[in-house]
C-alpha cells in the first residue's frame, strides 16, 4: 500500500524529517507515537501534499505509484485521506453540501455517477450512525462553532463517507474527553477493513486502549527510533519517551 | 498563495454579437436627439417636456467624482443614444414577428422566449439594445389585472400611471446619470400590480446590449398597490467589445400600504478583458419608496460584470412599520471596479432596515461598499442592522467600506459590523485533501461566504448566481 524510503523533509530550510523508512501493507494499522516536535504532523501533511513542505530526499510509493507526482486532490481521489489535527472552519458552507461536493469529485474521478441530493442524503445518514452524529449537524457550517470533539468526529465521518484506502489520522484523540474518545475509536474500528490501511498518529497511548494497532513506531527528532508490536505502547506509557532514547 | 492560480481565467460566455439591422440615431446628444427619440416612440407631450427638463438640468450638472472608481472622461457627444432592431410597422405583435436572430440571441443566453419553453412561473420582458422586443405570459397576467409590458407600451396604453409615478421616486435631476437617463431613455419595463393581488409568477426583464458604441438607458418602473406582492428579476449581458460602453439605467419602485416588492438582479455585463480593456460602465440609480404603512421593499443584487459598477439600490421608508432590505454580492476580478451599496432613509415610525453586503476582490479588482443610513427625528423606534464583509484573493486587490450612519432620535438604533478576510491556504488545502479541484474549492468557499445573500434570491436565480460567481472568479488567485 505505502512505502516510505529515506524520507527527508524541510520547512523553510529547516530539516524536520531526517530519513524515515516505513512500510504499510493493506489492512494494517500503524501507530506513530512521539513527543511534541518530533515531526509527526509533518509526516502526515507531507503525505497529503501540503505545499509548505519540501521533500529534499527519499521517496514515497503509494500503490506502486510515486506519491509526490500526484497533486493534493489526485492523492485524495486515489484514496489518501488525512484526518486533520486542527480542521479549519469554512463559514457558510454546510456539512452536507461540503461532503457532497467532495464525494462527487471523488466519484467522478473514479468514473462513477455523481449522487444527487436525495441519494447522497440517504447515504450520509447511514454513515452518520458510524460516529453517532445528530442530523442537525448536516446543516451546520463545516467546523464552525464545533467543539473539539465535534471537529474530530466530523473528520471520522468524512473518512466514512469518502471511503479511503489509506487513512492518516493526525492526533485524532487529542483534546477529547473519555466518552468522545470511545465514540471516535469505535467509529475508527468499524472502518477497519482488509483493504484499508490506517496510520494513527498520536502523542498518548490512551487511544490504543481502544484501537489495537498491528505496529507501533516511535518518532523522535525526525527519525523512527523504535518499532514494535502493541506492547511497545504500554512500555512507553510507563517509562516515557526518554526511555527510548536511552535504550 | 500557491496553486489556486489557475482559477480566474474563464472567458466571458455571453460575448457574442447578433447580426440584425438596426435603426440608430446620429451620434451625440442635443435637444433634437431627444425629440427624435420621443417622436420615434410617439410619446405624449408631457413626456417630451419631462425629458427636455431632465436634459436641461443635466447640462447644468457635473459628473460625480466621489466614487472610488477611475476611468477616462466619457465623451457624451460620441455616444449613440438610440439603437433599435428594425422591425415591422408598429412593432412585433407576437413572438412570430420578432426577428429570428434576436430570438436566437436570447436562446443562446439560456432565455428562450417561447412561452411553452419557459420554466413555469416566470414572465419575461426582453430588452434588446434600446427597445423591448418581447414580453411573455402577458395574457395570463392580464387575468390577474397585472400589467407587465415594455415601458413604451405602457406610455401608450397607461399614460396616467406613467404620468403619476414616473420620476416620483427618482426625480429628473436626482443625480447626473439619472438626469441623463431621464432625457434619453428609450425603453424598459413597466409593472403594475393592483390592490390585493399576489402576482402569480416571477416577473423578469432580460437586458441585452448588442450594438456597438451605443449606450443603453432603460427605465424600469414597478408599482405595487395596496396589499399586493410581486417578485421581479433582472438579468444583463453584453457582447465583448474593446471599447467601453455606457449603461445608465433608472429603476423606481413604489410600494403602497402592506405591499411587498422583491427586486433581484444578476448583473453580468461584459467586464472587459483581463488587462482592463473594454467593458461596460454601469452607472445605475435604483430606488424604492415604501410609501404605505407595513410595506416592504427588498433588493438583492449579484454584481459580477461591468468594468465599473456604480449603484446604490436604496429605500425610502416613509410608511410607518415599513421594511427595507439590501442584500448584495459584488465581485471584482482583473481590473474591474465596483463602488456599490445602499441608502436606507427612515422617515416612518418603527421602520426597519437590513443591509448585508458581501464584497469579493481578486487580482487588481477594486471593491467599495458605500452605505448610508439616515434615521430622521420623526422616525421613532427605527432599527437598522448593517453587515459588510469583504473577501480578498491575492495581494493586489482592495476592499473599502464607507458606512455613514446618522440617527436623529433617541428611540432608534443602528448597528454596523464589518469584516475583512482572505481565502486562506488552510481552507484550500482542506478542500483539496477531500478531493476537490482548486476551482471547486474556491467555488465552495465563496459560495459559503455569499450564502446569506443567495438565499434571498429566487431558487433558479440562486443556482445561476452561484455558477456565475465560480466562472467570474476562475483563475483569480495567484
Amino acid at each position: 500500500m505505502l512505502e516510505i524510503k529515506d524520507l527527508h523533509v524541510s520547512v523553510e530550510g529547516v530539516e524536520i524529517l531526517k530519513g524515515i523508512d516505513l512500510k504499510v501493507r493493506a489492512g494494517e494499522v500503524h501507530a506513530i507515537m512521539g513527543p511534541n516536535g518530533s515531526g509527526k504532523s509533518t509526516l502526515t501533511r507531507v503525505l497529503a501534499g501540503h505545499p509548505a513542505y519540501q521533500v529534499t530526499k527519499g521517496s514515497v510509493t503509494y500503490e506502486g505509484k510515486d506519491l509526490f507526482a500526484l497533486s493534493i486532490e489526485e492523492r485524495a481521489r486515489q484514496g489518501v485521506f488525512l484526518a486533520f489535527q486542527y480542521p479549519v472552519d469554512i463559514p457558510g458552507v454546510n456539512n452536507a453540501y461540503f461532503l457532497k461536493a467532495a464525494l462527487n469529485e471523488i466519484r467522478k474521478a473514479k468514473g462513477l455517477d455523481e449522487l444527487d441530493a436525495m441519494e447522497f442524503l440517504e447515504f450520509l445518514k447511514e454513515k452518520m450512525k458510524t460516529v453517532e452524529m445528530d442530523e442537525s449537524f448536516l446543516n451546520r457550517p463545516v467546523n464552525e462553532g464545533f467543539s473539539g470533539g465535534e471537529k474530530k468526529r466530523n473528520e471520522i465521518l468524512q473518512m466514512a463517507v469518502l471511503n479511503p484506502k489509506l487513512a492518516i489520522l493526525d492526533e485524532t484523540d487529542s483534546g477529547l474527553d473519555i466518552d468522545a474518545l470511545k465514540i471516535i475509536s469505535e467509529g475508527i474500528n468499524r472502518l477497519r477493513s482488509p483493504d484499508r490501511s490506517i496510520i494513527l498518529v498520536t502523542h498518548y497511548q490512551r487511544i490504543l486502549n481502544y484501537i489495537t494497532p498491528d505496529h507501533i513506531h516511535v518518532l523522535m527528532g525526525g527519525k523512527i527510533v523504535k518499532s514494535g508490536g502493541k506492547d511497545l505502547a504500554l512500555q512507553l506509557e510507563e517509562k516515557g519517551y526518554e526511555w527510548v532514547k536511552e535504550t | 498563495m500557491t496553486d489556486a492560480g489557475s482559477f480566474l481565467n474563464k472567458e466571458y460566455q455571453h460575448g457574442f454579437v447578433t447580426k440584425v439591422d438596426s435603426e440608430t440615431s446620429p451620434r451625440g446628444l442635443n435637444e433634437d436627439i431627444i425629440r427624435f427619440i420621443s417622436q420615434k416612440k410617439k410619446e405624449p407631450k408631457f413626456l417630451l417636456d419631462w425629458r427636455l427638463d431632465a436634459y436641461r438640468g443635466w447640462l447644468k450638472m457635473k459628473e460625480p467624482t466621489w466614487a472610488r472608481v477611475t476611468y477616462p472622461p466619457i465623451d457624451y457627444q460620441n455616444i449613440i443614444y438610440y439603437s433599435a432592431p428594425k422591425q415591422k410597422k408598429g412593432g412585433p405583435k407576437s413572438l412570430e414577428e420578432v426577428d429570428r436572430e434576436i430570438l436566437r440571441t436570447y436562446e443562446k443566453l439560456g432565455i428562450p422566449l417561447e412561452e411553452q419553453k419557459r420554466l413555469a412561473g416566470v414572465a419575461v420582458d426582453a430588452v434588446f439594445d434600446s427597445v423591448s422586443v418581447a414580453t411573455t405570459f402577458k395574457e395570463k397576467l392580464k387575468e390577474y389585472g397585472v400589467i407587465f409590458c415594455s415601458f413604451s407600451e405602457a406610455v401608450q396604453k397607461h399614460p396616467d400611471l406613467i404620468r403619476k409615478y414616473l420620476g416620483s421616486v427618482v426625480p429628473v435631476t436626482d443625480n447626473y446619470f439619472a438626469a441623463l437617463n431621464s432625457a434619453v431613455f428609450s425603453d424598459g419595463s413597466f409593472c403594475y400590480v393592483p390592490k390585493g393581488v399576489r402576482c402569480p409568477m416571477e416577473l423578469s426583464t432580460y437586458f441585452r446590449i448588442n450594438a456597438m458604441e451605443t449606450g443603453q438607458f432603460e427605465r424600469t418602473l414597478i408599482v405595487a398597490d395596496e396589499g399586493s406582492v410581486v417578485s421581479y428579476l433582472e438579468g444583463c449581458t453584453a457582447p465583448v467589445r474593446d471599447k467601453n460602453q455606457l449603461h445608465a439605467a433608472v429603476v423606481e419602485l413604489v410600494a403602497h400600504e402592506k405591499a411587498q416588492i422583491k427586486y433581484s438582479t444578476v448583473q453580468n455585463w461584459y467586464p472587459g478583458d483581463k488587462d482592463g480593456k473594454g467593458g461596460i460602465y454601469n452607472f445605475v440609480t435604483k430606488r424604492g419608496i415604501c410609501r404605505g404603512a407595513y410595506s416592504k421593499i427588498s433588493w438583492t443584487q449579484v454584481e459580477t460584470g461591468s468594468a465599473i459598477t456604480w449603484k446604490y439600490p436604496s429605500c425610502i421608508l416613509q410608511g410607518d412599520h415599513s421594511v427595507g432590505e439590501f442584500y448584495s454580492v459584488a465581485v471584482v476580478n482583473n481590473h474591474q471596479q465596483a463602488d456599490t451599496g445602499t441608502k436606507m432613509i427612515h422617515l416612518g415610525k418603527n421602520t426597519r432596515s437590513t443591509i448585508l453586503s458581501k464584497g469579493i476582490s481578486a487580482r487588481f479588482g477594486k471593491n467599495t461598499y458605500r452605505g448610508r443610513v439616515r434615521i430622521l427625528p420623526q422616525a421613532t423606534g427605527a432599527r437598522n442592522y448593517t453587515q459588510c464583509d469583504s473577501l480578498l484573493m491575492g495581494a493586489q486587490c482592495s476592499a473599502n467600506t464607507f458606512p455613514s450612519i446618522e440617527v436623529s432620535n433617541k428611540t432608534s438604533r443602528a448597528e454596523h459590523e464589518a469584516t475583512t478576510s482572505r481565502i486562506n491556504e488552510d481552507q484550500l488545502f482542506y478542500c483539496k485533501q477531500r478531493g476537490m479541484s482548486a476551482d471547486n474549492a474556491i467555488s465552495v468557499i465563496v459560495h459559503g461566504f455569499c450564502k446569506e445573500v443567495f438565499k434571498n434570491l429566487p431558487m433558479e436565480f440562486a443556482v445561476e448566481a452561484s455558477k456565475l460567481l465560480g466562472v467570474t472568479l476562475e483563475g483569480s488567485v495567484g
